[in-house]
């Protein structure tokens, strides 16, 4: 693996009263593909600005490759950005825009050439050399910005939000051309967005923020099936969460059973999980609207494990591959469950608003969140 | 057929334009004409023109000693603009990043509140052999005698720069004001030192607002007439001095007319020479890679 691992350690910025960034520790591997996800304002751009060395924090250190680089001026740093907003330079062509890094240094003429060129092919710009930044498409932009921060040939590539300005379409394929791009090259990228689908799809681990704060660091997988806080749960992808008491926990072939009662459902319920809780402790319960399975009748078997619940579809919201239920259960609570269309042969009868339906599922979907008092 | 619509348009578009039209025809256009008419006429005994066409102000303006003033004036026009542009590169870049914008603005405008008169005696009063600045440098023993800082070509150029400098600072700061300050860190991201950033990034994005500056400045420095008289020496003399003298002491109206006309010709040239110098230069920056290619031979 190339480029350099890079080691936040208990930073914190300030700005007056306000912490944007409260003692943040994130370790980040060689050459992999890292994300800083959280909503709006929670200072991914802060962290980024700090590594890049626009900012310097107010306690705390950064090291790339184990040397503290908080010393070093923003030209001096083996670290190269693709900005929010692109930052291209207006006055100059596309070509004259990835070629600025390498007339700084004074490369002989032949060799610049050979090398920008190769680059703009890299990011399949070679038909807009002369073009000015003000001429090119968003996605066009982005792609000299990525052309021009590489071509330094950086151990570490800082992305903030890159494609936040593209629309979805696009956003998709450029986000499969950067992660092409990532193995291509192999040095380490760290890649800012608040969008959590683009996160999971690319990343090799994700560090989940919010108002300053990590709270989850984990692969992708790590962070949706067992997010750390309610936080996390609810931020990445859309999930059904209630706050509950945990009222019996018995060993259960590799894990432990546990009965949750869940004053909302009016209702105990019963999760697997991999700790041991003590009776009486106040938790957090989720599980996943597409764990919910809904059926038009009851299901014949119901097995140990499996929770049940009947209810009214309150709003079927159908969207090609699948279809979205709001469930109002009998005691008033509404839950939120995804259908997957697959193959309709298999589905039985439609389910449809106003709906008599079951919402059901095995103990091993659901999952215990933010254990409070240990 | 025309578009009714568009030949509407056209008609109100003359419409809006005809009072601009009527005040520039009245106090630009006719003086204009009329300035250059009297420097084809003869000089009048008392001032005023006869008319009978000659060339005898041209004539008159090819004397040695009315051309080492016209350079003298190029000169302290160019020098002054050079400081001055240099003095309010670095003010209009704070004021731009500055919280207290406003409260800047201020400060370079609030001067225009008093008579420029007023303030070229202001500094008569700091500059003259008893003035403030050379009492000042006596009290604390840096200097014994005083210094000549008045009646010289550096008075002339110094209280120059200080009239001349807000017209510098104003285009300045707005154009630094649009500026994106992020260009700045990227240049700096992709291995730029300071100076680097701004010379090569900055400078090229704020070249209009420095061709205004530089013509807001040399324009009128071109023209000044009233600090070379009051704070200059018998060397400071300038074009605007000569025209004075030729209108109201040697009373030769056509003269005066013909070193206007000089002055004009040779201000706008100028203009015209920095406006087409700068579209070029941007022309130049399309083309470069081009010329690349066709080496290269890719594309
Ligand atoms: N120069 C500053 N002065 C004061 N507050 C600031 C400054 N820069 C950032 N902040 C605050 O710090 C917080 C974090 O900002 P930051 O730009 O890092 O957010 P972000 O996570 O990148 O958000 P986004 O996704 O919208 O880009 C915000 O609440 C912001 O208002
Ligand atoms: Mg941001």
């Amino acid at each position: 693996m190339k480029g350099f691992d890079v080691t936040v350690k208990d930073v914190s910025r300030a700005y007056g009263a306000f912490k944007a960034l409260d003692n943040v520790s994130i370790e980040i591997k060689k050459g992999e593909f890292f994300s800083l996800l959280g909503p709006s304002g929670c200072g991914k751009t802060t962290l980024l600005r700090i590594i890049a060395g626009f900012d310097s924090p107010d306690v705390g250190s950064v090291l790339l490759d184990g040397r503290n680089i908080i010393p070093l001026p923003p030209d001096k740093r083996q670290v190269n950005t693709v900005f929010q907003n692109y930052a291209l330079f207006p006055h100059l062509s596309v070509y004259e825009n990835v070629a600025f890094p390498l007339r700084l240094k004074h490369i002989p003429e032949t060799k610049l050439d050979t090398k920008v060129r190769d680059y703009l092919h890299l990011v399949q710009l070679d038909a807009h050399l002369d073009k000015k930044p003000s001429m090119l498409s968003g996605g066009q932009k982005q792609r000299v910005a990525i052309a021009r921060a590489l071509i330094n040939e950086p151990n570490v590539l800082l992305l903030d939000e890159p494609l936040s300005a593209l629309d979805a379409k696009l956003r998709q394929n450029l986000l499969v051309e950067l992660d092409h791009l990532h193995d291509q090259i192999g040095i380490t990228f760290i890649y800012v967005t608040h969008d959590q689908s683009e996160a999971l799809s690319v990343s090799d681990r994700i560090a989940v923020m919010n108002q300053g704060v990590v709270l989850q660091v984990g692969s992708p997988y790590e962070i949706y099936e067992s997010p750390a806080t309610d936080f996390v749960a609810r931020f990445i992808g859309e999930t059904n969460l209630f706050p509950a008491v945990v009222t019996k926990c018995e060993a259960y072939d590799k894990y432990f059973m546990t009965t949750l009662e869940i004053p909302e459902l009016q209702a105990e319920i019963k999760v697997t999980d991999y700790d041991e809780l003590k009776q009486g402790q106040q938790v957090s319960f989720t599980v996943r609207p597409e764990k919910l399975k809904i059926t038009g009748h009851k299901p014949s078997r119901v097995g140990k494990d499996i929770n049940l619940f009947s209810g009214v579809v309150e709003e079927p919201i159908y969207s090609g591959f699948q279809t979205k239920y709001y469930v109002r259960l009998d005691n008033g609570t509404v839950v939120k469950v995804q259908m997957q269309h697959t193959n309709y042969m298999d589905e039985g009868p439609d389910i449809e608003w106003k709906d008599q339906v079951y919402v059901s599922w095995s103990a091993e979907d659901g999952y215990i969140v933010e254990v409070i008092d240990k | 057929m025309m578009d009714p619509r568009e030949s509407r348009g056209r008609r109100l578009g003359v419409t809006y334009a005809a009072p601009m039209g009527l005040w520039l025809t009245l106090f630009f256009l006719v003086p204009l004409l009329i300035i250059v008419m009297y420097s084809f006429l003869k000089k009048g005994l008392y001032g005023g023109v006869e008319w009978e066409f000659t060339l005898s102000a041209y004539q008159q303006m090819f004397n040695p000693n009315f051309m080492r003033v016209l350079l003298r004036t190029l000169w302290v026009a160019f020098i002054s603009t050079v400081i001055t542009i240099f003095l309010a590169l670095p003010c209009g870049y704070a004021m731009a990043r500055s919280k207290h914008q406003t409260l800047w603005l201020g400060m370079v405008i609030i001067p225009f509140w008093t008579n420029s008169l007023i303030r070229v005696y202001a500094w008569i009063a700091i500059l003259s052999s008893e003035g403030f600045l050379n009492e000042a440098l006596k009290a604390i023993g840096l200097i014994k005698e005083s210094l000549p800082l008045i009646y010289n070509q550096g008075a002339v150029v110094t209280v120059l720069i200080y009239m001349y400098i807000p017209f510098a600072i104003l285009p300045l700061f707005t154009t630094i004001d649009k500026f994106d300050f992020g260009l700045l860190e990227a240049a700096r991201d992709l291995g730029a030192t300071k100076p680097q950033a701004i010379l090569k990034v900055l400078i090229p994005n704020i070249r209009s607002g420095i061709i205004t500056a530089v013509i807001f400045t040399f324009i009128p420095i071109f023209g000044a007439y009233a600090v070379p008289l009051l704070v200059g020496g018998k060397d400071s003399y300038m074009i605007g001095n000569i025209i004075v003298d030729q209108v109201t002491k040697t009373r030769n109206w056509p003269l005066a007319s013909a070193f206007s006309l000089i002055i004009t010709l040779l201000s706008t040239l100028g203009v015209v020479w920095m406006m087409t110098a700068s579209a070029r230069e941007s022309a130049r920056s399309k083309t470069a890679p081009q010329v690349v290619d066709a080496n290269g031979g890719v594309v």
